[in-house]
């Protein structure tokens, strides 16, 4: 397994475009703390980019590379490997690179500017985040055959988690607002990986008063030991699920 | 050695295989011939285990191969279209094939290596190399690992006549040597002093598989192409 690896770290490596992802995430970072006077605010702008950013090249990139690499999977299934360890380790070189690059990229000037408990959070969230969605992405890649098919579907799957997720919450809201609703939002935004990192983050900052009372629900139970460790567990089941539907597709995929 | 009962795929659809029975010794070196899109390579690609088969099971040594992966270590497979990741080069795809077998050194055959040349343009990237040349890679790298079963999907397609000729002499050692062959080829001249048996299939059904010299007697020629020919037209 740790030979397959190698070799697909070492291809990513060669590839270039994650060490310009990294590029430009630094350069994001570095330039936003430099620019606030106060490196909270900072976080709070690069919170923002981060969450649109993060999730569109951990969708994209990967799925491209899977489709790219059919010709390396065909050698590899052709050879005495498991089928298991082949897209395990597809995985495990495509995920360690997309975190590794997160880490490097907004990681390293987050705990150089602002070293606190949010900047930590931040950085949990956003390498879980690098992580899901490089499983989603290939998910995709193994059930669509079709190139343009599954990078389209990768598209519409960030369209659904960053915008169109939210439209359909508040579309609820708006149609329910008699009703108490709060306690099923709690539940909603285990449904959605990055509104869940949003709150977790959000509500380790100051801005948190501001959101009225939802905010106060939502830091009841967040705000907890037992709601930090089951929102860890929910981002933590986004990775496994994705990962075994797809494992369990490629092993009977015809090559 | 490998044992085909009852398999059956179908692709959508097309019957790519329908209740395809076989049984291949030790030592035979087999053609298996029909018209284009008749089932061969997938047949091929199910003993591998790159097409999972519905119904029906091959063995590979008395093993299922279902749940097995261990035997590929046993078969060297040069497929129809040698694909390869695009920015290795030569020598990277042969390490890198080394080092995912891990297989010592001194068991390796390198002949086929160094007969086609390959050593010279070890640093090409795979990108830019000919069809000619990557068959010879494909070539290479089946023959590479000492395998006991030997596949080729048309080895010949795309070879100049020397590299062609190479490549025939190595059949018919390693056949020598008691392996089993397992070869695909339109070229029907070529195989004639190479192969021990036939199987012919069409529409993804197995017609018949018999030795050569029963072919020849039922038939009543020498040629294979022709024997074929009479088969086909029958």
């Amino acid at each position: 397994m740790k030979k397959i690896i190698k070799y697909v770290i070492i291809d990513i490596l060669r590839n270039k475009i994650v060490l310009a992802y990294t590029a430009f995430l630094l350069l994001i970072s570095i330039s936003i703390f430099n620019l606030e006077d106060n490196s909270a605010k900072g976080l709070l702008s690069l919170l923002n980019i981060i969450l649109i950013i993060v999730p569109l090249v951990s969708l994209l990139f990967p799925a491209i590379y899977v489709y790219n690499s059919s010709e390396f999977l065909e050698l590899l299934v052709s050879q005495p490997l498991k089928r298991k360890t082949i897209w395990l380790s597809l995985f495990s070189g495509l995920a360690a690179s997309m975190a590794f690059a997160f880490f490097v990229g907004a990681g390293i000037p987050i705990l150089l500017f602002e070293a606190t408990p949010t900047g930590f959070m931040m950085l949990g969230t956003g390498i879980l985040l690098s992580v899901i969605f490089t499983s989603l992405a290939m998910l995709a890649a193994v059930k669509a055959r079709d190139k343009a098919k599954g990078i389209g579907v990768v598209i519409l799957l960030w369209l659904y988690f960053s915008v169109i997720f939210d439209g359909l919450i508040l579309f609820l809201l708006f149609q329910f607002a008699d009703y108490p609703l709060e306690k099923l939002m709690v539940g909603a935004t285990a449904f959605n990986p990055i509104d869940l990192s949003r709150i977790l983050i959000l509500l380790k900052m100051d801005v948190s008063a501001l959101m009225g009372y939802t905010g106060a629900i939502f830091k009841d139970f967040f705000g907890t030991q037992l709601g930090l460790i089951i929102s860890f567990l929910v981002l933590v089941t986004w990775v496994l699920i994705p990962t075994w539907l797809s494992l369990r597709k490629f092993k009977h995929k015809d090559l | 050695m490998i044992i085909a009962s009852n398999v059956s795929k179908q692709f959508g659809k097309l019957k790519a295989l329908d209740n395809v029975s076989v049984n291949c010794g030790k030592g035979e070196c087999i053609a298996l011939i029909g018209p284009n899109g008749c089932g061969k390579t997938t047949f091929i690609k199910s003993i591998l285990g790159m097409v999972v088969c519905d119904s029906g099971f091959i063995t590979f040594n008395g093993k299922n191969i279902k749940h097995d992966w261990k035997y590929r270590e046993n078969i060297g497979y040069m497929p129809q279209i040698g694909r390869y990741p695009e920015n290795m080069t030569i020598g990277q795809v042969l390490d890198m094939m080394k080092d995912i077998r891990g297989k010592k050194n001194d068991k390796l055959d390198e002949e086929l290596i160094n007969k086609f040349g390959l050593i010279q343009i070890l640093s090409k990237r795979m990108r830019t190399l000919s069809g000619g040349t990557r068959q010879k890679v494909s070539a290479a790298l089946a023959f590479l690992f000492n395998p006991d079963v030997l596949i080729l999907d048309e080895p010949t397609a795309g070879l100049d006549p020397v590299s062609s000729e190479m490549l025939k002499e190595k059949i018919i050692a390693e056949k020598n040597k008691g392996k089993l062959v397992l070869i695909t080829s339109h070229i029907l001249s070529e195989l004639d002093d190479l192969i021990t048996q036939v199987i012919y299939m069409q529409d993804g059904k197995l017609w018949f598989h018999k030795s050569i010299d029963n072919l020849r007697e039922d038939t009543g020629e020498e040629k294979l192409s022709r024997a074929i020919a009479k088969v086909m037209t029958q």
